[in-house]
C-alpha cells in the first residue's frame, strides 16, 4: 500500500501530507512531481493544499495543465483512491474531475481557524471509519471555499449522496447547503476544503482529520 | 492579430467583490451606482503570419477552456480591428 503526495509550484501542505501519512498512519509514502507522468505503484494520491502556479488565473486552473493531472485522471478511472485538500479540492473541480467551484469566500477575507463539519456519508473510502453524523473538529485555512454548482448539480450529489462533509454550525464561507466537501460518481475521489491533515495529531489540537486517512488504509486493505 | 478577452461571472452568480464596491460607493455619496460586477480581461496578441481564420478559432480556445471556469463565469470577445 502506497500514497503520494503531488508537489505543484507553490503547494505548501505538501509535506504536512507526507508526514500525517508517513509518521501518524504509518503507511509508506512518496512524492510525486508534478512534472512526472506515472503513478505507478501508488494506490492513492493526495493533492494537497497550498497556492498553485500562485493562485493566478483562478485558483487550481492552472495545475491542470501539469503533466501530473493527466495521469491522475487516469488513476481515478482505474479506481485509485485520489483526495484533494483545500487547494487540491479547487484543482479537482478545474480540472473536472468534482464538478462545481470554489468561489471566494462570501467573506471576502482568508479565513483561518478550527471550525466542526458533519460526516454526510459512510459509504465512501474515505469516511468508512465514521457514523453518519459523526462531528470532526478540522481547521480551514482559504480564501477560495465558497462551493457554487448549478440546482442539478446539487440535486444529484444530495441524490447520489456524494456530499461527504458539511459545515456543522458555522458555514465560515459561504458554501452552497454548506458544502465542505464532496465524492465523485465513482466515490474514489473526494475534494474536501477542510485539513485533516493539519489535525491528525492531539499537538496540533486534533485527531479527527486522521480518522480520514484511516478510512483510505481500511478501504485500501479490503481491496487487496 | 489582436483580441481582448473580458470575463465576467455569470449573472445568476453572487459577486461578493463587486458588491463591496458598490457598498463602498454608495457610503462615499454616490447612491445612483445601483450595481457593480467584477471581472477580469486579458490582451491576447496571435503571432505574425498567422491567418485571422486560425487566429480567431485560437483566441476562442482559449477563452473558452483556459481563461474562463464555465461553472460560474462567462466570456466575450472584443477584436481589435486593424
Amino acid at each position: 500500500m502506497k500514497f503520494g503526495v503531488v508537489i505543484f509550484p507553490g503547494s505548501n501542505c505538501d509535506h504536512d501530507c507526507y508526514y500525517a501519512v508517513q509518521a501518524v498512519i504509518g503507511k509508506p509514502v512518496e512524492f510525486i512531481w508534478h512534472q512526472d507522468t506515472s503513478l505507478k505503484g501508488f494506490d492513492a494520491v493526495i493533492l494537497p493544499g497550498g497556492f498553485s502556479y500562485g493562485d493566478y488565473l483562478r485558483t487550481g486552473a492552472l495545475a491542470k495543465f501539469s503533466p501530473v493531472m493527466q495521469s491522475v485522471k487516469e488513476f481515478a478511472d482505474k479506481g485509485g483512491l485520489v483526495i484533494g485538500i483545500c487547494n487540491g479540492f479547487q484543482i479537482l473541480t478545474e480540472s473536472g474531475l468534482l464538478p462545481g467551484a470554489l468561489m471566494r469566500n462570501v467573506t471576502r477575507q482568508y479565513i483561518c481557524k478550527f471550525l466542526d463539519i458533519s460526516t454526510e456519508t459512510t459509504n465512501s473510502p474515505f469516511t468508512n471509519q465514521m457514523t453518519k453524523g459523526k462531528v470532526l473538529r478540522i481547521p480551514i485555512g482559504h480564501g477560495d471555499g465558497n462551493y457554487f454548482a448549478d440546482p442539478e448539480t446539487l440535486k444529484r450529489l444530495n441524490a447520489e449522496d456524494r456530499v461527504a462533509f458539511r459545515y456543522h454550525g458555522e458555514n465560515p464561507n459561504g458554501s452552497l447547503e454548506n458544502i465542505a466537501g464532496i465524492l465523485n460518481e465513482g466515490r474514489n475521489v473526494l475534494g474536501m476544503m477542510p485539513h485533516p491533515d493539519r489535525s491528525s495529531e492531539a499537538i496540533l489540537g486534533s485527531t479527527d482529520g486522521k480518522l480520514i486517512f484511516e478510512s483510505m488504509v481500511n478501504a485500501l486493505a479490503g481491496a487487496r | 492579430m489582436k483580441a481582448t478577452v473580458i470575463v465576467t461571472l455569470k449573472p445568476t452568480v453572487l459577486d461578493p467583490q463587486g458588491m463591496t464596491i458598490q457598498r463602498s460607493v454608495e457610503s462615499m455619496g454616490l447612491p445612483e451606482v445601483a450595481d457593480v460586477r467584477q471581472g477580469k480581461y486579458f490582451d491576447v496578441n496571435i503571432a505574425d503570419g498567422v491567418s485571422p481564420d486560425r487566429g480567431k478559432e485560437i483566441v476562442q480556445k482559449l477563452a473558452k477552456e483556459v481563461l474562463t471556469n464555465p461553472v460560474i463565469e462567462e466570456y466575450r470577445i472584443v477584436w481589435e480591428s486593424r
